[in-house]
């Protein structure tokens, strides 16, 4: 399979990605690692004229403490977010869950911001971001930043709170050295894309739930999360987890398999991190 | 666009499309044809190439994205005198291998691997080889060639 045409062009800034997206306009989409972008625009599900390479930009590769949250630049690699002794002791989720994603040889190319920009609803981090209450730093024209919470980022199917000018340049979560927290994912093979996934973390008294597939966008599980927060028991919580999802049927599961699936995903998170 | 990649230790440089996928640029314009083309989707490893000495999926990575780096291919494992490389003479050994389809995407995850994890347990060879598919599912010999040569040290 083959992409149609496109233009290349290479930066290495983040002044020149965002001097290219002003040039172009929504005809350019960034392309960091390429394992979400390149498969789409090889089915010819995504055929931009221009692709703007930002995938060696080191200034957006790192992972580090910043008062009470980690801050991970939005081109840090799957590999490198699995294998960071700073996010084993401080957001061991992300770490973990990392390291989930498909599979070496993506982990060696995907990066955390080319995940979260894509927005897709089966992608395993996305999930992590939202249950740990992350935020999103935005660059714009003009080098202005603006943050945006996870749960305000995934507006729709593919789509974010990113306009066409804007670079995603850093991903923000919170420090929860003692929280407990499970992710949770069935797949056919190894590799594979979560059917559904459940992402949990209970810090301090509050629980932050996510689910993976069971909608158009990546998506919290507010009915559960609200049911612990008035004492609700594990299993009672669980059994809302499905409540605000709308998740569809495909060739892996219907609707109905889809819900069950995350009731006793939730459930089954809700029990690792509690112990 | 011009990319110029050195490839199993020699610089190649050539116009391309910026669209030619890195395994089309191996395989169709330097004729290095030892890297498979299995299921075009990211999914099943048979073009498994190192990129900067990374394992990494060259149907999914552009030529565009290479300029300037190195890769290696299967034929660059052995060396010049026909000597396999300690993996490939692990698969040999171990028989490791049926059809042979995914051997060259094995041996390339493989080597990737123990240099990120010298002395694997069994678990982690298995891990470590999640995006590689065997059709024959071989993978018991798979493994056992690769805990064999990662026993001998077998990252040279």
């Amino acid at each position: 399979m083959i992409p149609a045409a496109f233009e290349y062009e290479r930066v290495d800034s983040v002044e020149g990605a965002l001097a290219a997206l002003a040039t172009h306009g929504d005809e350019a989409k960034l392309l960091a690692g390429g394992h979400s972008l390149l498969p789409l625009m090889k089915l010819r599900f995504a055929t931009p004229s221009v692709l703007v390479d930002v995938g060696r930009l080191k200034e957006l590769s790192y992972i580090r403490e910043d008062g009470d949250e980690i801050a991970i630049g939005a081109l840090t690699r799957h590999l490198d977010v699995e294998t960071s002794s700073l996010l084993k002791e401080q957001a061991p989720i992300l770490a973990h869950a990392a390291g989930q994603v498909g599979d070496p040889q993506v982990r060696h190319r995907g990066t955390l911001g080319g995940s979260l920009a894509h927005g897709d609803p089966a992608s395993d981090l996305p999930a992590v971001i939202l249950a740990l209450g992350g935020s999103m730093v935005i660059t714009g024209q003009g080098g202005t930043t603006r943050t945006v919470a996870a749960t305000d980022f995934f507006t729709g199917f593919l789509e974010t709170a990113l306009a066409p000018d804007e670079l995603l340049t850093e991903v923000r979560v919170p420090k929860v050295p003692g929280a407990g927290w499970s992710f949770q994912k069935l797949t056919k093979r190894a590799q594979d894309w979560a059917i559904v996934g459940a992402a949990v973390v209970r810090s301090n008294g509050s629980s932050g739930i996510a689910l993976v597939n069971m909608g158009s966008t990546p998506l919290r599980a507010s009915a559960a999360e609200a049911a612990l927060a008035s004492g609700a028991s594990v299993a009672d919580a669980a059994a809302v987890a499905d409540q605000d999802a709308s998740p569809s049927a495909d060739i892996n599961a219907s609707e109905e398999y889809r819900r069950h699936l995350a009731r006793v995903l939730v459930r089954r998170g809700l029990e690792e991190a509690s112990k | 666009m011009q990319v110029s990649i050195n490839v199993n230790g020699e610089q190649r440089s050539h116009e391309v499309e910026p669209r030619l996928l890195l395994v089309h640029f191996l395989r169709d314009v330097l004729g290095l044809t030892g890297t498979n083309v299995g299921c075009d989707t990211s999914s099943c490893g048979a073009c498994t190439v190192h990129l900067d000495g990374e394992a990494v999926k060259s149907c999914t990575v552009l030529a565009a994205q290479a300029d300037g780096l190195a890769v290696k291919t299967i034929e660059g494992m052995a060396d010049a005198d026909g000597t396999l490389h300690p993996m490939q003479r692990s698969f040999q050994e171990n028989h490791g291998l049926q059809c042979g389809f995914c051997t060259p995407g094995m041996v390339m995850a493989a080597t990737s691997l123990l240099e990120e994890n010298a002395n694997p347990t069994e678990r982690e060879v298995r891990e470590g080889i999640e995006g590689n598919l065997c059709r024959c599912t071989g993978y018991h010999n798979i493994v056992q060639a690769i805990l064999a040569a990662a026993a001998e040290g077998g990252r040279r």
